[in-house]
């Protein structure tokens, strides 16, 4: 077998972090439904971009780079925009990288499941947004550099309906837009 | 492009018996009658033989029965069955014909061509007291023979039920085609039975929830956007498109007010959401909510003075009622669960909502003061209700798990539950108002 690479070691991590914020919010309001059995893989849904990647090395700087060693995305609980717990180290790893890369800006696009209505959720998606958009300023990165969008229910990134499909659709994701390698 | 649609009783070529008909026609109501507000109420057995005048003749009876048909007040009664064949509309029906396999109406018409023009007279008779209820005559270009259709079945529908009817209208909604994760959506509109659909964006872009002006002429619906939002007038005239201007952040769920000079709608800042009016002739903006909470889905009374909308500012999102200019907000929702996408009715009587309580959503129908509240459907995904201009009927998106999204409607008794009769997968239905 291969050696484990940097990219699949991240992933284990980041599910164990999820896994253990999702049992330490269980008692939060859920929607009815089997409970959740495995938590969001938050690195897994983007195929690599043919530029940025040599082989497993990953230029910095890139996008890719802070994809993989930032994290691009954080989860949240049904119809909350509150920051969880497991969030907290990405939203610091994407504050450091977009302070090492000043040059970069980015748009936070906030996501729902499909567990509420469209208007509502376009709303709940921008709250959403604006939460990491706040902590990313508290952290020192410039808010000119920031934009936000509400993608509402509108744009899933798991087509399914189940518990562990909408853990993955509630989510604000950190899109670069311009100034990276 | 409009087409003219004239209408004028049938005096001339028909007897004395069918003036006496007509004269009578407020007695003969009270024999046959179709109560539209009793949940249990038996469909009214009508006979609507194919009309004269060849192929269509019979498309527009067709077109008939399946109207009122679908309204669920009426039973089309099986041609087969028919005892007396070659009705004509220049002679009474042997009413002991139709008596015999109990059709308590009875619907004929003869179809002619005049000068390119379709002319159109029909007949409704009460049968049990062999009395003429409507003699009348539509004419419209050959291609709008559904309207025709439509305009008959309307005229049927209220002198039976006493309610306006609510067929000669469109349907404007939400095209959606392709994977989940690459939904393409288009506006598209239809006429209220399925029929004529057509497309009036590309799908380049998603859209979502467009609304009626009250003239039925213009809609107003937003596009989502990789960079954000935009809301849009549209008029189905001439096609032409209009942006209400750039917001910074997301605006979002516009709705015309009544008389369409202005339109409601939600602009997002710094993740906080609230309630703008715009007046359309001098683009003058107005916020008229301003809480920390959500507040979004207006949708204005029908007397313009009042607004209904969707707040999260008592910690999950319920029905509030304000004056049309912000003024004393009040909660009108208090039952178990969440509450959103509030509509006004067109008779001020009701206001529909979508309600999720135990992982199931319901389109429900409740009293402007938040009594009566009705729960009509339930499924894993009913969504966003939209009105027929006589307020007996409400459209919606009903998913199915793993995102199929189809029309369905609905009576305000919640008797009356069917799919609507488009082929494809669409959300977001909003009902016009009765076309002219």
């Amino acid at each position: 077998m291969t050696p484990m690479t940097a990219r699949t070691a991240l992933r284990f991590a980041l599910i164990a972090t999820a896994a253990a914020s999702m049992t330490a919010c269980a008692s939060r309001p859920k929607p009815a439904g089997p409970a959740p059995t495995t938590a969001p893989p938050p690195a897994a849904e983007q195929p690599a971009p043919s530029t940025g990647v040599v082989g497993e090395s990953v230029i910095p700087g890139s996008e890719r780079d802070f994809v993989i060693n930032a994290g691009d995305r954080v989860y949240f609980d049904f119809d909350s925009y509150e920051v969880r717990v497991d969030a907290q180290p990405v939203l610091e790893a994407q504050a450091a990288w977009l302070k090492r890369y000043p040059g970069v800006k980015v748009r936070i696009e906030g996501n729902t499941d499909e567990r509420g209505t469209r208007e509502y959720n376009i709303a709940l998606g921008a709250r959403r947004a604006n939460a990491v958009r706040e902590i990313l300023i508290a952290q020192g990165v410039g808010s000119d550099r920031l934009t936000t969008v509400s993608y509402g229910k509108e744009q899933p990134i798991d087509p399914g309906s189940t518990e562990e499909s909408w853990a993955r659709n509630r989510n604000a994701h950190t899109q670069i837009l311009s100034g990276a390698r | 492009m409009r087409m003219l649609l004239k209408r004028r009783t049938l005096i001339a070529s028909f007897g004395a018996a069918a003036l006496a008909g007509g004269l009578a026609s407020r007695s003969a109501r009270a024999e046959i009658e179709v109560n539209v507000n009793r949940g249990d109420v038996q469909p009214l057995p009508i006979a609507i033989p194919a009309f004269g005048g060849g192929a269509p003749g019979s498309e527009i009876a067709s077109v008939i029965g399946a109207n009122l048909q679908r309204s669920g007040l009426f039973r089309p009664l099986e041609p087969a069955t028919f005892i007396e064949k070659d009705l004509t509309t220049a002679v009474q029906p042997r009413f002991p014909d139709w008596k015999q396999i109990n059709a308590q109406a009875l619907v004929n018409g003869q179809v002619r061509s005049v000068e390119g023009r379709l002319v159109v007279d029909f007949r409704l008779w009460d049968v049990f007291s062999e009395q003429q209820l409507l003699g009348l005559q539509f004419s419209a270009s050959p291609e709008n023979w559904r309207r025709i259709a439509h305009k008959i079945s309307d005229q049927i529908y209220e002198r039976l039920t006493g309610e306006k009817g609510y067929f000669d209208t469109r349907i404007v909604f939400v095209a959606e085609t392709g994977a989940r994760d690459k939904r393409v959506k288009r506006l598209a509109i239809m006429d209220q039975d399925g029929a004529n659909p057509s497309y009036l964006t590309n799908g380049a872009s998603i859209v979502m929830t467009p609304r009626f002006s009250s003239n039925s002429q213009e809609i107003t619906y937003m596009e989502l956007r990789p960079e954000g939002s935009a809301i849009y007038l549209f008029n189905l005239e001439t096609a032409r498109r209009e942006s209400l201007g750039e917001f910074r952040g997301m605006v979002f769920s516009p709705r015309f007010a009544p008389g369409g000079g202005k339109v409601a709608f939600s602009v997002e800042r710094g993740g906080n959401s609230d309630i703008y009016i715009m007046d359309l002739r001098n683009r003058a903006t107005s916020r008229i909510t301003s809480d920390p909470a959500i507040d979004t889905s207006p949708s204005f009374s029908p007397d313009g003075n009042q607004i209904v909308f969707n707040s999260d500012r008592s910690g999950a999102p319920q029905l509030y009622v304000m004056g049309a200019d912000g003024s004393n907000p009040r909660r009108i929702s208090y039952g178990e669960g969440r509450y959103t996408t509030p509509v006004w009715s067109p008779t001020g009587e009701f206001i529909a909502f979508t309600k999720q309580t135990g992982g199931e959503f319901h389109i429900g129908v409740m009293r402007p003061d938040g009594s009566d509240e009705r729960l009509l459907t339930s499924s894993f995904m009913d969504e966003g209700p939209t009105w027929a201009p006589n307020g007996r009927v409400l459209m919606f998106s009903r998913e199915t798990p793993g995102g199929l999204s189809k029309l369905w409607s609905v009576d305000v008794t919640g008797r009356i539950l069917q799919q609507v009769p488009y082929p494809g997968d669409a959300s977001d239905p909003a009902w016009s108002p009765l076309l002219n």
